[in-house]
């Protein structure tokens, strides 16, 4: 599994072990992920991917009897998003999430992009206009709303609310942008314009994508991960992944004879 | 192929046939079950248009004697005096101004608490607090109003050394006391109806447990929350003992909680417990005053319903 043009990396899970309670639903997982590329994370339900991605931005911190075990290491500057000290709200601060149903506040247009702004202390009218404006635009739903800033969100589209979702995460400019099957609720159209959108969002922000869809992870990843019961069986390029897996159990996943 | 074969099996045409009957049978007895619940739904219909009914036709012949302008404008209520005055306007604002009185602790109080109760609390602090807090809503309001007479007042009195034995805040403040089960009752279980989704994607914005309450869930959950409001002003409104306990009966125009008033309700009290014959002006202005409330209480449920859908959410 050797890459030559070796990017940089952005974080890096190290011996992640992952408790709901007594179950251990992560299992010593070691994998990099790779600065302003995009990585799919795929394998069958309950497989763990999910449980993965929301290490990332500690949300498996909300609910009490979680624990987590190992590191995960975000660079440049080289901190263990999972150690106790680090505050999940800054963790949070650096690491956006798209969830895998569109999940508008129950606000106006504009009020849901510059939610995170605010919540970061902005009130500046004309720095929220501008970064506002700025990821509308990131989200490609600018053109679609620009007239309509001002009406609720929940009023649109599926698709245009699973984009204005991605708008504001991508406001407040984070490092890492996770989405947890950000397409399960689309349809083909919808989730055209989002994989179109996260293949253009790359050259801005590192990209973990988690995906039932395989030919969806082949479409938009430059990394592919196959997770299989807690673990990670095999991490690697998605073409070589794609093409010729190491593993047996991915080689069986990828071709439908499992999952 | 089997399906085909069994479906032309003489052999299985009784089975149909038992079945066609056993649904006859389902038929006769969901007619029945129809009825009951008809009869049961009658009866409470029945009940609302029948006191409607008596109030109003009690009340026309009120209004036969006292004029409408006069009942609105007047600034005395003196039925059962020899120079006699029928002005409603002296009871509203001895209501008014007791719920007023009462919303300004339970709807802060009771919103804070289900706040607290659906964002903060962990969950065995929750199973523990919402019973008791419950509980606080099953005590007789009678037994407020002596609280509120024989505690509060007194307690009062040493702030405010003017107030007399008798007045709206004392009256006013114990029953939002009442209330606040109430509200916060239901806000919380409007709360906890918002998606955990929702919640997520402002934590994982960056924000804080109370960022989130107050700028997600709160708006998520408002029409839930104006809801449990206007029960709240409902129940104010209609509140009798406590105010005819700690309130004092006279009769008060009057907009100032440190005095003592009759309501809307203790007037009725007051005036159904004496012995007035039927037909009597004063006995016929205590349906005035019943429809009176019924009115101001079906103004706020409108208000309440009108605010349901304006701020209805599809989460």
């Amino acid at each position: 599994m050797q890459i030559h043009d070796t990017p940089q990396l952005k974080a890096e899970a190290r011996n992640l072990n992952f408790y709901y309670g007594e179950a251990k639903a992560l299992k010593g997982i070691n994998m990099p992920i790779y600065d302003k590329k995009v990585t799919a994370l795929i394998g069958p339900s309950g497989c763990g991917k999910s449980t993965y991605l929301r290490s990332f931005n500690r949300m498996h911190d909300l609910y009490p009897g979680n624990r987590y075990e190992g590191e995960i290491r975000f660079f440049p500057d080289n901190t263990n998003l999972l150690s106790p000290e680090v505050d999940p709200i800054e963790v949070r601060m650096r690491v956006g999430m798209v969830f895998q149903k569109p999940n508008p506040f129950p606000k106006t247009i504009y009020e849901n992009v510059a939610y995170g702004l605010r919540v970061r202390g902005e009130n500046n009218r004309r720095v929220l206009d501008d970064k506002v404006e700025h990821a509308l635009r990131g989200a490609a739903i600018w053109d679609e709303v620009k007239d309509r800033l001002q009406d609720m969100a929940p009023n649109l589209s599926g698709g245009q609310q699973q984009r204005l979702c991605i708008a504001r995460a991508l406001a407040t400019d984070p490092e890492l942008l996770l989405f947890d099957e950000p397409t399960s609720a689309l349809d083909p159209i919808a989730t055209g314009a989002i994989e179109e959108l996260v293949h253009e969002l790359k050259k801005r922000v590192t990209i973990l994508i988690v995906t039932h869809n395989m030919q969806q992870a082949a479409r938009v990843s430059d990394f592919t991960a196959y997770m299989y019961l807690g673990e990670l069986i095999e991490f690697g390029k998605t073409d070589e992944i794609f093409i010729k897996p190491q593993d047996k159990r991915t080689e069986d996943y990828i071709t439908g004879r499992m999952g | 192929m089997n399906h085909a074969m069994s479906a032309n099996n003489p052999s299985e045409l009784p089975v149909v046939s038992d079945r066609l009957s056993h649904k006859a049978m389902r038929h006769v007895s969901e007619r029945i079950i129809e009825a009951l619940l008809f009869a049961a739904a009658a009866v409470s219909v029945l009940t609302t248009v029948g006191i409607v009914y008596v109030l109003v036709s009690e009340s026309v012949q009120f209004f036969q004697q006292v004029s409408i302008v006069d009942f609105l404008t007047d600034t005395q209520w003196t039925p059962l005096f020899d120079d006699a005055h029928f002005g409603i306007m002296v009871l509203i604002s001895g209501t008014l101004v007791s719920s007023f009185v009462a919303l300004i602790v339970a709807i802060p109080m009771g919103t804070i608490i289900a706040i607290y109760l659906s964002e903060f609390a962990h969950g065995k602090v929750r199973e523990v607090a919402k019973p008791i807090l419950e509980l606080l809503g099953g005590i007789p309001t009678i037994v407020f109003g002596y609280f509120a007479l024989l505690m509060v007042t007194p307690l009062l009195q040493k702030i405010f050394p003017e107030l007399p034995g008798f007045s709206l805040l004392s009256a006013g403040l114990v029953m939002g006391i009442m209330i606040v089960p109430y509200i916060a009752s239901l806000s919380e279980d409007a709360m906890r109806a918002v998606p955990m989704s929702l919640r997520e994607g402002s934590y994982a914005l960056g924000s804080t447990r109370l960022h989130t309450a107050l700028h997600v869930v709160v708006p998520a959950a408002f029409s839930g929350l104006a809801a449990s409001y206007i029960l709240a002003i409902s129940r104010a409104v209609g509140e009798t003992m406590i105010l005819a306990v700690a309130a004092g009966m006279q009769p008060n125009l009057t907009w100032n909680p440190m005095e003592p008033a009759a309501t809307i309700t203790s007037f009725i009290v007051q005036v159904a417990l004496g012995d007035l014959p039927h037909g009597s002006i004063g006995y016929q202005t205590i349906f005035a005053a019943g429809l009176t409330l019924i009115l101001i209480t079906l103004m706020f449920n409108i208000l309440g319903q009108w605010l349901r859908r304006k701020f209805r959410e599809s989460y």
